[in-house]
């Protein structure tokens, strides 16, 4: 299994078993959108995500 | 079964131990004692106990003895009577304000009279288990802890646990409360008319429970402001503070996460997307979580911490059940696994 850590808040997650490359994954901690950019090494980066809006 | 008993059993944190008691696994609740309502059936005041239970409320004066003893009168009343207490059961835990604070002059100073027990202060824990668990697992008397004092507890532990404030800056903590921490006795000001669509800064400083965030958190320079909302139960405290320089986000979720880690009620509520991105005591109603979230603007070191509790549940008969389970060594959650409601 492949680990990495989360760029956002340093939880450490493992990669599942057929991750690729270009797949987008959830940190379990703290809920932000990581790109996985490559398998071997594992690697992350924060992947784009909408902000809340309540409009207020 | 462990055998229990409630000494003042029809206001609302009495009435929520007794559901809590009645679902517990490993206790048999004896009496519940009420002198208002004396020989009533509880679920005539606690309406959502009808067909759990047929006690009904008993004379004080007839208590018998127990295993443990719940106190859950109104605040004053217990440091009174404390030595009878003692001869009834070998374990107490006290739901009100007399013996949360240590130190005698401090009582003094926050309550504005003289205890009447001081020599009782020392023999008892403060019961909130995520600052004292292994002193309620070895204690017989725990306190009551104060709902405002534990959503701010609570928000400043990770950061006060991780040495991550700087205490020579202020601590400010903005804290929105429910209709039910005034307790069932009303007043004018509790009328439907008056309470309802309310957003109003009824305590801007000197909170009563101040003194235990002090006591607790050592942080000297603080305030707690309280302002009541349109909730019937719940608390969100906010917590302004700065942080050491240097400090950074991923310091803070090191802290926070450690601090969710060791404690079987305490979640990190810091989503990136659905609705229910940051704690909100709205979905805790009835359940024993404390939700914790923080934001940080690196650029000025200004920290906003929040915790949300029901501040009936983490903050007055839930934390009491979860210190009777540390006493009595047995599972910390048994009795506490209600998950609350949603949509509500």
């Amino acid at each position: 299994m492949n680990a990495v850590s989360c760029p956002e808040c340093e939880a450490q997650i493992e990669l599942d078993a057929g991750t690729d490359a270009g797949e987008i994954i959830v940190c379990p901690d703290c809920g932000v959108d990581l790109e996985v950019t490559s398998i071997d090494p594992a690697a992350v980066q924060l992947a784009p995500m909408e902000q809340e809006d309540w409009g207020e | 079964m462990t055998t229990i008993s409630i000494i003042g059993g029809s206001g609302y944190g009495g009435g929520e131990l007794l559901r809590l008691l009645l679902a517990h696994p490993h206790v048999e609740v004896k009496q519940v004692t009420s002198r208002s309502r004396m020989s009533e059936y509880a679920y005539q005041t606690h309406p959502n106990l009808r067909k759990r239970t047929q006690l009904k409320f008993s004379d004080p004066a007839a208590l018998e003895p127990v295993d443990i003893l719940f106190l859950a009168q109104p605040h004053g009343q217990a440091q009174h009577h404390i030595d009878e207490y003692a001869k009834l059961a070998p374990k107490i835990i006290d739901l009100a304000a007399d013996f949360r604070l240590r130190d005698a002059e401090m009582y003094e100073k926050w309550y504005g009279e003289k205890h009447a027990a001081p020599e009782w202060l020392s023999k008892f824990v403060y019961g909130l288990p995520e600052l004292h668990r292994a002193e309620i697992a070895a204690a017989n008397y725990v306190s009551g802890v104060g709902c405002n004092a534990t959503a701010s507890n609570l928000a400043l532990l990770p950061l006060v646990k991780a040495d991550l404030i700087d205490l020579s800056a202020p601590v400010i903590i903005e804290i929105k409360v429910g209709s039910s921490e005034g307790g069932a006795e009303g007043n004018s000001g509790s009328l439907h008319a008056e309470r309802a669509n309310v957003i109003r800064t009824f305590s801007a400083f000197g909170h009563r429970h101040t003194a235990e965030v002090i006591q607790e958190m050592g942080v000297k320079d603080i305030s707690l402001t309280m302002t009541a909302v349109d909730l019937v139960r719940g608390v969100l405290a906010t917590a302004h503070a700065k942080v050491k320089q240097g400090v950074v986000i991923k310091d803070l979720w090191k802290a926070y996460r450690a601090a969710a880690n060791e404690n079987p009620f305490v979640r990190v509520v810091k989503e990136q997307r659905g609705i229910y991105r940051v704690p909100e005591p709205k979905i805790l109603a009835g359940s024993n979580y404390a939700d914790l979230g923080f934001e940080l603007d690196e650029s000025s070191g200004h920290i906003v911490s929040m915790c949300a509790i029901d501040n009936l549940m983490k903050g007055a008969s839930g934390s009491a059940v979860q210190c009777m389970n540390l006493m009595m060594g047995w599972e910390e959650t048994v009795g506490l696994e209600f998950a609350g409601l949603h949509p509500i």
